[in-house]
């Protein structure tokens, strides 16, 4: 396949339970990547901590696996001083919007080229199965063994309401979407957020009786729809797909180029 | 020759001697009483071409400083006890991933919010122990503008060097103080610069691999060679490892390229030790007093001498042996409860005879009160 080139197979096999969601919205990634016919040279995978975070380990690029909740803030850092690079950021749910939600929140306000890539399984999946800030509420975590009472984020509303300017989401259900909207996601020039509801079967599934990752993944298919279709009007609890926002706004490093600019002239 | 003449706070000092050793990137959070190190920075950055970003707090700024090292700059943050605190588990993550990078931590007193405007050295133990688990680390220091100039300038020197962050644990009162700086000219200090690797491209490039020298060439982001970062413990190649033989030669990497250059790396000053009955022990702004009290009872006949540190981590314990063996006594002069006390008893022959000669009341150390402390120490009451 033409995607095995981005992968560095000396590090395989990887080390996600069988059923996990990961691998789909990886296999996504890399088909964007290859549809943009971009150079390994020209990206920088930032990850922090988490099953989810593990992805940069196993793909052919300039590969920087950080500390939990901060892979935004080290994004920061290297697309600030090498702007040409892209930056692609996957993080799980509770790296992103956890520990992680003051630089999602922030990093958005800034609307710097970095690609966010929230994979959310609703849980925290290395340590155990723990609820995360997108559980929601009634599900049953091993913190939460009476059913959780914590109301979730909206990741399309928050990073809206933070300045991202492109916004989208999908499931693994939806695999076309996932490669469509990393790709539109790259190629935006601004601060990117792309939610991929992603399952897992060992923690968030076995707990909450989804049954396997194949059942897990026709839920998808049913509690979710694409933007404004008549199914949504009729059950406001189906889950939208689709972009949420796509919108040019002044791109940050572009603004500090300007700030340079002004520098070096006075 | 005309030189190039400043009357300038400690803390524009640092800003001089890090654009003199080349930082072309800094992020930062304000906090007192380092902020003017951002706000001069903010300035001079994207005049030569740097950059400058002020981030959501100081965990994101050490996190940026990394990000921006990885791609080939040399970069620096700065901050307070407080900010500083926040860094702690970036800094490990620098140790561990061996990033080149500059932190400052300008002190003030603590802990907690403590007493922002006023200066204290009550963070060199959180230099040497801020983040878990075992390592090494470098910390400098300085008295004042010039050695601060050179300090900081040698810490990003070492920083490259040794492919390690570096601290530099400044004080509110050389921070704020104002007196004469003379910026070297271009080439009067050596600078380090970074060490590429001379590996070609399509040839396997082995990020964590040290030469014979123990040095670790690296290879900038966005360059020809593809390779992992990692916090965990890493292989040759920057992949997370768990097997016994490859954590335990990491770890003795990390700690052994510091802890076996102990004399190497020590930097310090000696004012009239050579017959010195008295041996002051000092460092920072509290060693403007040491000095003062040392030459003025000189002058009285009285064999008094001073150490000033200025490598504080690691620490030089041989180095203090000897230049204290002669002594009466040794007194050492700090703005904290004993931190340097603790290990200077432990590095010399008789840890009885080292006193401590301090304030820890935000109110800088004077030399009466360090001359009424050396009465009692003398036996000639107060």
């Amino acid at each position: 396949m033409a995607i095995n080139k981005y992968l560095r197979e000396r590090f395989f096999p990887h080390l996600w339970c069988p059923g996990c969601g990961h691998g789909t919205v990886l296999n996504g990634m890399l088909r964007a990547v290859d549809k943009l016919g971009m150079s390994k040279n020209e990206i920088v995978m930032v990850s922090g901590i988490g099953c989810s975070a593990r992805i940069s380990g196993y793909v052919d690029f300039h590969t920087l696996h950080t500390i939990h909740g901060r892979a935004l803030a080290f994004a920061t850092g290297v697309k600030m001083s090498r702007p040409e690079l892209n930056l692609i950021v996957p993080m799980g749910d509770g790296d992103a919007l956890a520990i992680g939600g003051n630089h999602f929140i922030h990093a958005a306000r800034r609307n710097i080229d970095i690609t966010a890539i929230v994979m959310n399984n609703r849980i925290y999946g290395m340590t155990g199965g723990q609820y995360s800030p997108l559980s929601g509420q009634d599900i049953i975590a091993t913190t939460a063994p009476y059913a959780s009472i914590d109301p979730s984020f909206d990741v399309v509303e928050l990073s809206r309401a933070a300045g991202a300017t492109f916004i989208a989401r999908t499931t693994t259900y939806h695999v076309k979407q996932i490669d469509d909207f990393i790709k539109q996601a790259i190629l935006h020039e601004g601060f990117s957020v792309v939610e991929i509801l992603t399952q897992c079967p060992t923690h968030f599934g076995r707990k909450n009786k989804q049954g396997s990752a194949v059942d897990m993944m026709k839920l998808y298919r049913d509690i979710t729809t694409p933007i404004g279709s008549k199914a949504k009007q009729e059950n406001p609890n189906l889950i939208e797909r689709g972009i949420f926002v796509q919108e040019d706004k002044p791109e940050y490093c572009r603004e500090y180029e300007k700030i340079i600019e002004k520098a070096m002239g006075s | 020759m005309q030189r190039n003449v400043k009357f300038v706070q400690g803390n524009e000092a640092c800003v001089e001697a890090a654009v003199y050793a080349g930082l072309n990137f800094y992020a930062g959070y304000p906090i007192t009483p380092s902020s003017e190190i951002a706000e001069l920075l903010s300035g001079r950055l994207p005049a030569i071409g740097g950059k400058f970003i002020q981030m959501e707090d100081e965990i994101a700024s050490m996190c940026a400083i990394i990000g921006a090292s990885l791609t080939g700059n040399k970069v620096m943050t700065a901050t307070s006890g407080p900010g500083f605190s926040l860094m702690q588990e970036s800094l490990g993550y620098a140790i561990m991933a061996e990033i080149p990078c500059v932190i400052v931590n300008v002190m003030r007193g603590g802990p907690s919010t403590g007493i922002p405007t006023h200066g204290s050295q009550g963070d060199i133990n959180q230099a040497r122990w801020g983040t878990h688990g075992d390592h090494s680390i470098l910390a400098f220091t300085a008295s004042n503008h010039q050695d601060i100039f050179e300090m900081t300038v040698t810490a990003f020197n070492m920083a490259e060097t040794y492919r390690t962050p570096v601290i530099l644990l400044f004080d509110e009162v050389v921070a704020h103080m104002r007196e004469r700086l003379v910026i070297p000219e271009t080439g009067e200090l050596p600078l380090v610069d970074r060490l590429r690797t001379s590996v070609r491209e399509g040839i396997d490039y082995h990020p964590y691999l040290p030469r014979e020298d123990g040095r670790l060439p690296m290879s900038d982001f966005g360059g020809v060679h593809r390779f992992n970062v990692t916090g965990l413990y890493h292989d040759m190649w920057g992949f997370p490892s768990s097997e016994p033989r490859v954590v335990h030669e990491l770890i003795r990497h990390l700690f052994d390229k510091l802890e076996n250059r102990v004399n190497h790396l020590a930097r310090y000053k000696e004012f009239f030790l050579e017959d010195a009955e008295y041996v002051l022990v000092s460092y920072g702004s509290a060693a403007r007093s040491a000095l003062h009290v040392v030459k003025e009872r000189r002058l009285r006949g009285e064999r008094l001498g001073l150490l000033e540190l200025q490598t504080l981590w690691p620490f030089p314990k041989e180095m203090i042996r000897e230049k204290c063996a002669n002594a009466k006594a040794v007194i050492v002069v700090e703005l904290n409860l004993g931190q340097v006390l603790q290990l200077v008893k432990m590095a010399v022959n008789n840890p009885e005879r080292v006193f401590l000669a301090n304030r820890i009341d935000g109110v800088f150390i004077t030399p009466i009160d360090i001359m009424n402390i050396l009465r009692l120490i003398q036996g000639k009451g107060v």
